[in-house]
């Protein structure tokens, strides 16, 4: 039985993510200490999803997995969505709990 | 074999997305009350020693990468390489749940464990307890998940040990992998939200 050949990604590729997570840690906490007002937390939370992004894409090789595995993940983000969308939706538009 | 294996990455990630929805729910309450109480979210997370955050996101990151490079030497057949940057990723996560410890003790000291010893003094601190208790309820599932993987990856070195990991076999590697980057990336969030957003006093 010849060996299969797998779709993987390459050490250069992974240090280079793996240095790029650093780079944006780095950006996400000297962004905190200037004072952006609302933006603060648009921003970490914009960093932070690009690592994630990252980190899926490429340490997890989301970007290599049947088309079955990528539908699951796309449903996991999609229910977290619904799950904070809609609940932050509701206590905003309530004014809770003043 | 390819769809055998296809299943296993399937099922692993059906895992891991209920895994999203348990982690989900603590992240909805603690941006649902942030929203509320948000002048004691500011003072609770004012208390939070952003460098040893950072740190430990650099550690983490860090382990991932070693992660990832495990995963790898498993699938070209390298033994040694396979034990050694398990070992690497074991040894991160300890360094991790070390400084995490160190800053539990911090507030511990501070009188910032609701229920157990809390004389916090600062804004609201009937409602900064909220911030408290959900926060040592996120680290605490999260550092869960760490000593989890921690175990789960001191298994796989001993299995790695004994030469189990192959080209043609390094399923169990590969779905530890996963499970580390998840919990990875559950702080990657962690980390803006508890330490970072509430630096200023902004909107």
């Amino acid at each position: 039985m010849s060996a299969r050949v797998e779709h993987t990604g390459s050490v250069k590729t992974f240090a280079m993510i793996w240095v790029t997570l650093l780079i944006l840690t780095g950006i996400t906490v000297g962004a905190s200490l200037v004072d952006l007002n609302a933006f603060n937390i648009v921003i970490a939370l914009l960093i932070a999803s690009c690592k994630a992004t990252l980190v899926v894409l490429f340490f997890m090789e989301a970007r290599y997995s049947s088309k079955i595995t990528k539908v699951t993940i796309v449903s996991a983000l999609f229910f977290l969505l619904l799950l904070l969308g809609l609940s932050l939706t509701d206590y905003i538009s309530r004014g809770w709990p003043h | 074999m390819e769809q055998q294996k296809e299943s296993v990455v399937f099922g692993m990630w059906l895992f891991l997305v209920t895994e999203v929805m348990f982690f989900g729910g603590m992240f909805c309450a603690y941006l649902v009350y942030r929203l509320s109480y948000y002048n004691a979210w500011v003072s609770g997370s004012q208390t939070m020693d952003i460098r040893l955050g950072a740190i430990n996101t650099a550690v983490l990151l860090c382990s991932s990468f070693t992660m990832v490079m495990a995963v790898h030497s498993a699938k070209i057949s390298k033994r040694n390489l396979q034990v050694l940057f398990l070992l690497a990723t074991i040894a991160l996560g300890l360094v991790f749940l070390v400084i995490k410890g160190v800053e539990y003790h911090d507030h511990w000291v501070h009188g910032e464990v609701p229920g157990l010893n809390y004389f916090f003094n600062g804004t609201d601190p009937r409602h900064a307890a909220l911030f408290f208790s959900l926060y040592f309820a996120m680290t605490g599932m999260h550092a869960l998940h760490m000593v989890i993987g921690i175990g789960l990856l001191t298994w796989l070195t001993i299995r790695a040990l004994q030469g189990a990991w192959t080209a043609e076999y390094h399923s169990p590697v590969e779905m530890c992998g996963l499970y580390w980057h998840f919990v990875d990336i559950v702080w990657i969030y962690l980390f803006p939200l508890l330490y970072l957003i509430s630096k200023h006093h902004g909107a």
